[in-house]
């Protein structure tokens, strides 16, 4: 079974745009329809049928229950593709790479793709808590009275729609205020914040001009290039924004060092290595491996988004690695502070230091944006490309945080 | 739409149009389809391989009817009319091959009079005649080209969408070599190449005829995502090819609709960057193996940034040459400096796009009548430098075609060129990928080195 792997032999996205912005008309579907039609065109496959494709979404309709599958069926793939939705917040588009890459060293799967999509512009509103209680007790009355007394309850302020937010429903914190905690506590300054979005932006920007992104990018909507990327952002420009999350002195994350709420897809196309050498694909990477931890933030002391910097010595000792044995390393940038906690967090339980030279090569979610689910397909791609580039043997690691303490580290190797 | 196109476009508008003379265009015959009625050969003295090759498509040819003085026949005024035919025929091939004298051109005049009012819709005229390089004799020399002045002529003289064209054979033509061009002519692939004259010689590699030539063969377009990109995919994609369809990264949405609609594969790529031959070749070898070789690359990508001369900077001048002449030659020298894998195949195709305003120069297009002019001038030079290779490269020269490019042109303006031609009308961007996958064609080895014009006879230039 070992002899079994699973590679990844390419990638494709939409570009990246701000919530409200090009993509406000799109819906989730629209979007992960146009990321799988790019990747089909990119590699011949249409009218094919694939194993599995594997997606999901964080912000979801109701409507959306067969997300992925749905997507499947207006797309240029055979409609004998099946399809499944899986979702474990930020986590979800690289846990769909998990799933499909276990599928293919098992066996279950020869090519697979995985991915994810999120529109913050497409985000369902519903209604509150008592409306929705009133309407379904109104649709269980069988008499009049009963109906008129379940109409009774409804009160003129239940009325108001809900809009989503990133929200923990356990501490009632935002995902920033969270962050803004954990950011204090590691003593992450706004300068080390600042640096880390100024060198994301820049080598976002220097990939761009590269071409890097030719073949990992479809655009979308009149849309080329990633839109939240400011190519020409300096440290004075970032100083100057105010801190949104956190209170009082030591606030210091901005719109500038936190990622913006973001519309995207992305997937990826994997397969097994021999089937992939048959086909005379690229094989860009291995999945090697991944390791999966949460974090007690709720009545522990622990940070919401350092789960990462648990799952990773489990990781790396299952492998045989220590935290210095990579050519690149892919940390998921949810806050510029995450980043640096994690690795601060890393460097004091004695796992290793990252060389910062290494880390997020061509930008990172602060530059691209971050569209929940689909950052992980994001990453992959991008990390495959640049192994592939560096050649045989090299090796990077990817960590994630998400939503609910928990957090996902793999490995690739070209 | 400006206003004076609104009201063209009311019935109105249109009735008034007629009666100053803008009729509507005739509708042409397009694709694969022979015309309905018979195909006649007129056969001069010395000439065999029109019937030969007729007999290889398929074809058997009816009789001819001749304007000889005693076969004339009276009108209802009593004036000697030509003779007629007992059904309008649908295409006349008359094989001059034999003609060497002046005087042996009254056969071919006595074979034309009586089709030239009564042809089908979209009828032909097809002449076949030996190419000067092939006789001996200043007469036969002159004969040679004087076909070519009845040819221009009468492709303006016909009515209702029929062409005529000619084609000079060169010496040691077969009728498996022709057999491609002829049945290109005859049939609605070529329903907008009217007036045309090219040469055909014994093809380096000889293939059969098929309606599928293109089947598990594969083929790079260049500027696929739209217009007549999209149309060449299109049309190779119906031939059996699988399109590797190509454009810049900024169009990669249209382009990979295009690529899932022909079931081929996009590749996002800037064709002026320095390595993209290398680009090209690694997507076909990853794609479809590194033993999987490119049939034909239609280099098809070009731009336009008109500005009178007066008003021309360098940067506007040097990136209308970069993307259409240069980047193909870059392209090409790649692919020809070695067996790549994904890369051109032995036998391969080679074709490119040049322009009624290369040969014809149009004002505000002097970078652009620059790189179309040097399209041209390169496909001249490099069919000589691969002389010794069994591959071929050609051109076709658009002239008017109806594409979002040219719907940008102002209305007034845009109805005179559109109708500045034999046919009356614009072309279709089938026509010219038509034409593009013809010269293409396995069966096409002996056309090499040609440019041939999609233009309907446009008056400029010709």
């Amino acid at each position: 079974m070992s002899s079994r792997n699973a590679v990844v032999v390419g990638g494709n996205r939409t570009p990246f745009v701000k919530a409200g912005g090009k993509y406000a008309a799109a819906s989730a579907q629209d979007l992960m329809t146009a990321a799988l039609d790019g990747l089909v065109a990119r590699f011949g496959l249409s009218g094919q049928r694939v194993d599995e494709v594997v997606g999901g979404a964080v912000l979801k309709h109701t409507r959306d229950f067969n997300l992925t599958r749905e997507s499947v069926l207006g797309s240029a793939l055979s409609p004998l593709s099946p399809a499944c939705d899986l979702q474990q917040a930020c986590c979800t588009g690289l846990e769909a790479v998990v799933y499909v890459s276990n599928k293919i060293r098992l066996g279950q799967a020869q090519v697979g793709i995985a991915g994810g999509v999120d529109s913050a512009s497409d985000a369902p509103i519903v209604v509150t808590e008592p409306l929705r209680k009133a309407l379904l007790a109104l649709s269980r009355a069988r008499s009049l009275p009963e109906k008129l007394a379940a109409l009774a309850k409804i009160r003129p302020g239940d009325l108001t729609p809900v809009p989503p937010a990133v929200i923990e429903p356990r501490t009632g914190l935002s995902m920033g205020e969270s962050q803004a905690l954990t950011t204090k506590k590691w003593g992450i300054s706004r300068a080390e914040q600042d640096a880390l979005s100024l060198a994301s932006h820049q080598s976002l920007a220097k990939a761009w001009d590269d071409g890097f992104f030719d073949d990992l990018v479809t655009p979308y909507l009149r849309v080329a290039k990633d839109a939240i990327l400011r190519p020409d952002t300096t440290m004075e420009a970032l100083g100057r924004l105010r801190p949104v999350f956190g209170k009082g002195e030591g606030a210091s994350m901005t719109a500038g060092n936190s990622t913006a709420l973001t519309d995207g897809a992305a997937v990826v196309l994997l397969a097994e290595e021999e089937e992939a050498k048959r086909r005379g694909w690229p094989v860009l990477a291995k999945v090697v491996d991944a390791q999966v931890a949460a974090a007690d933030y709720v009545n522990g002391s622990d940070d919401l988004l350092l789960a990462p910097a648990a799952a990773l010595p489990v990781l790396l000792e299952r492998n045989n690695l220590s935290l210095g044995d990579f050519d690149f390393y892919e940390f998921h940038e949810a806050f510029a502070s995450t980043v640096l906690a994690t690795l601060k967090s890393l460097e004091q339980a004695g796992v290793g230091t990252v060389d910062r030279a290494r880390l997020n090569v061509a930008g990172s979610s602060l530059a691209t944006g971050h569209p929940f689910a689909a950052t992980g397909a994001r990453i992959v791609a991008t990390l495959a490309k640049l192994l592939a580039e560096k050649g045989p043997g090299s090796r990077g690691l990817i960590s994630i945080c998400a939503a609910g303490g928990q957090g996902l580290v793999a490995i690739l190797e070209a | 739409m400006d206003i004076l196109e609104t009201i063209y476009a009311t019935p109105a508008g249109k009735f008034v149009a007629r009666k100053v003379g803008l009729a509507d265009p005739p509708k042409l015959r397009r694709g694969r389809l022979l015309p309905t009625g018979p195909i006649v050969l007129g056969e001069l003295e010395g000439g065999r391989i029109g019937r030969e090759t007729l007999t290889l498509i398929g074809v058997t040819p009816g009789q001819p009817v001749l304007d000889v003085p005693e076969a004339r026949v009276k009108d209802e005024k009593g004036r000697a009319v030509p003779p007629r035919y007992p059904a309008k025929p649908g295409a006349i091939v008359v094989d001059a091959t034999g003609v060497r004298e002046l005087t042996e051109l009254e056969g071919i005049r006595c074979l034309l009079r009586p089709v030239m009012r009564s042809l089908e819709p979209s009828g032909r005229i097809v002449i076949l005649a030996s190419d000067a390089s092939a006789v001996e004799g200043l007469e036969a020399k002159a004969v040679a080209q004087a076909i070519d002045g009845i040819n221009r002529t009468i492709g303006k003289e016909l009515r209702g969408g029929a062409t005529s064209n000619l084609v000079f054979l060169k010496e040691g033509t077969g009728p498996s070599d022709l057999a491609s061009t002829l049945s290109f002519l005859l049939e609605g692939r070529s329903a907008f190449v009217d007036g045309q004259t090219w040469r055909v010689g014994p093809a380096k590699v000889a293939h059969e005829l098929s309606a599928k030539p293109f089947a598990d063969r594969i083929v790079v377009v260049t500027g696929a995502a739209r217009g007549i990109g999209a149309a060449i995919g299109r049309t190779f994609a119906r031939d059996g090819a699988t399109v590797v369809a190509v454009d810049i990264p900024a169009s990669g949405d249209a382009l990979a609709k295009v690529a899932n609609e022909l079931g081929g594969s996009a590749l996002q790529l800037d064709i002026t960057a320095a390595d993209a031959g290398a680009r090209i070749a690694s997507h076909v070898a990853s794609r479809h193996g590194e033993d999987a070789r490119i049939w034909a690359i239609v280099h098809n990508a070009g731009i336009t940034r008109d500005r009178m001369l007066a008003n021309l900077d360098e940067k506007t001048w040097a990136s209308v040459l970069d993307v259409n002449l240069a980047a193909e030659m870059r392209i090409n020298d790649f692919l020809l400096s070695a067996d790549h894998p994904g890369g051109l195949g032995e036998e391969a195709r080679i074709v490119g796009i040049a322009s009624t305003s290369g040969v014809a120069g149009n004002k505000g297009q002097t970078n652009y009548a620059a790189s179309k002019a040097g399209v041209m001038g390169y496909v001249w030079a490099l069919k000589e430098d691969l002389a010794d290779r069994p591959i071929t490269v050609n051109a076709v020269a658009p002239g008017f075609i109806e594409t979002e490019m040219t719907a940008a042109i102002p209305f007034v303006q845009r109805e005179i060129f559109r109708r500045t031609n034999s046919l009356s009308q614009g072309g279709n961007p089938v026509d010219v990928a038509e034409t593009l996958a013809y010269l293409c064609g396995p069966a096409s080895g002996g056309v090499d080195g040609q440019v041939v014009r999609v233009c309907g006879q446009n008056l400029i230039g010709a």
